[in-house]
């Protein structure tokens, strides 16, 4: 249908062409004004109470205190179970968080922003690894480091970033493909570039020499530092994307634990979802399938811009540490995902496909005609609240969702 | 097919390739007669009214 081939040409290059600039870091609720009091956002498609698995009731028990809305986490859970809270997902407002994805008013935003459309996108600073909220994790260790990043680390990026002028992110990625990463579940590389670029920044903003120790040393200890900054990088692309009469290309997956996701070019804003499925994956010592949560988080944003399991190819370590297979395996997942995607992305190309741009622009009609679902490079949350990451694997996206959406899309076009 | 080629068909080493289900594929390889899996599902998952659709749409 030509109304959909010209549609998704336009949803492709404007994925191609978005220019994502990390520019800024401030507390949330400077820039999404809808973060009052008592408001909490979660990662995924809406959902209420009842429903939420344990790590994201836990982390929300959790923000509750942190915010001080509550005195301690039994507190906090009846006044969140009472209907005292308002839950939104971080998708209707401008951001993304990765596994239960929580923002609240106080915590610091990395703020991204695309220089081609003039839009921005949100998402919080990275706990590092172990307890974390992102988790479930909600406990004093969790609580104390979340306030260290919002009184040390969020002010000292937010003025270092300010005073550099921003961070050009597009080649960052680029640079991070060769060299190994693809920035779901492995981000060393790109997170030693941020640093490279940050450090000289953040000394000039932070005169005394303890604390820029401390903030260097955070930053340079997680791996996956950069996973935050690649998931606004990703809304920031994939906003101006939303709305084109007719694409039928996915602009965002998400995942809140319990139900999956699908927002389409084509069809506005409107969810389709379907019940999330469980990663297949390798376990840390001590835990096994029993311990895991389903699949969580709005991470899939990466996936969505053709990153994380969609350019396995690049990163073949990634293969073994999610349990995917051998490093000869990782060429097929990112093969194969060419078969559902409108085009490649010619600035982010990956060496051992002779320099093949990543896979990009989900199309939901190869989705459903071909059966193959996304692939998507994910952690594994324990399914207790406050544990934490219990292991790595690769899930895959319901089909369910990509039919509801082709139906909807042909709806919308008068198809039947 | 000519029952020439049925001839060499019945003489020759066979060389198989397999669509569809994977387990036909392995049964062949146990038994170490060549085999191509070619990974093929029916479109849309067989759903007919689902397939006629997208068939609509145009892919």
């Amino acid at each position: 249908m030509e109304l959909i081939e010209q549609a998704n040409r336009e949803a492709l290059g404007r994925m191609v062409s978005g220019d994502p600039v990390l520019v800024d870091v401030r507390p949330a609720s400077e820039v999404i004004p809808a973060l009052g009091e008592r408001v909490i956002l979660h990662a995924g498609p809406p959902i209420e109470w009842a429903r939420m698995c344990g790590p994201l009731r836990g982390a929300i028990a959790g923000a509750i205190v942190f915010e001080g809305w509550a005195e301690d986490l039994a507190a906090a859970e009846a006044m969140a179970a009472g209907g005292e809270i308002a839950f939104h997902p971080n998708h209707h407002f401008d951001a993304v968080g990765p596994m239960t994805g929580l923002t609240t008013r106080s915590m610091p935003v990395l703020v991204v922003e695309n220089r081609a459309f003039g839009n921005r996108a949100y998402c919080t600073i990275n706990e590092g690894l172990g307890k974390v909220m992102r988790f479930g994790g909600n406990d004093g260790e969790v609580l104390g480091r979340l306030a260290w990043i919002r009184d040390r680390l969020g002010p000292a990026l937010g003025a270092a970033l300010r005073h550099s002028g921003g961070i050009e992110l597009k080649s960052l990625v680029a640079r991070g493909l060769t060299m190994g990463d693809e920035m779901h579940q492995r981000n060393v590389a790109c997170s030693s570039l941020l640093l490279r670029e940050l450090a000289p920044a953040l000394a000039r903003s932070v005169t005394e020499s303890a604390a820029l120790a401390e903030i260097l040393a955070f930053i340079g200890g997680n791996d996956q530092f950069f996973l935050n900054v690649v998931m606004a990088l990703g809304k920031a692309v994939m906003d101006p994307v939303r709305g084109i009469e007719g694409a039928s290309v996915v602009t965002a997956m998400s995942r809140n634990g319990t139900d999956f996701g699908v927002r389409v070019s084509g069809t506005g804003d409107r969810w389709f979802t379907a019940p999330v499925e469980m990663p297949d994956g390798l376990y840390f010592p001590g835990y096994s399938e029993v311990d895991a949560n389903p699949d969580m988080g709005d991470s899939t944003i990466v996936e969505t811009i053709g990153l994380g399991g969609f350019a396995m190819a690049a990163a073949p370590a990634v293969a073994g540490f999610v349990g995917a297979g051998a490093a000869s395996d990782a060429a097929v997942y990112t093969r194969t995902m060419m078969e559902i995607t409108v085009g490649q992305n010619s600035e982010w190309t990956i060496p051992a496909l002779d320099y093949a741009g990543v896979p990009t622009g989900i199309d939901v009609r190869l989705v459903v005609e071909t059966g193959l679902a996304p692939t998507i490079n994910t952690g594994i949350a324990h399914k207790k609240p406050g544990v934490g990451q219990v292991g790595a694997g690769v899930v895959r996206a319901p089909l369910g969702c990509f039919e509801q959406a082709v139906r909807a899309l042909a709806e919308t076009l008068g198809v039947s | 097919m000519t029952d020439r080629s049925v001839d060499d068909l019945l003489t020759t080493p066979l060389r198989v390739i397999n669509v569809g289900l994977k387990g036909l594929a392995e049964s062949l390889k146990v038994l170490e007669v060549p085999v191509v899996q070619v990974d093929w599902r029916p479109p849309a998952g067989g759903d007919p009214k689902l397939a006629d659709l997208l068939s609509k749409l145009g892919t």
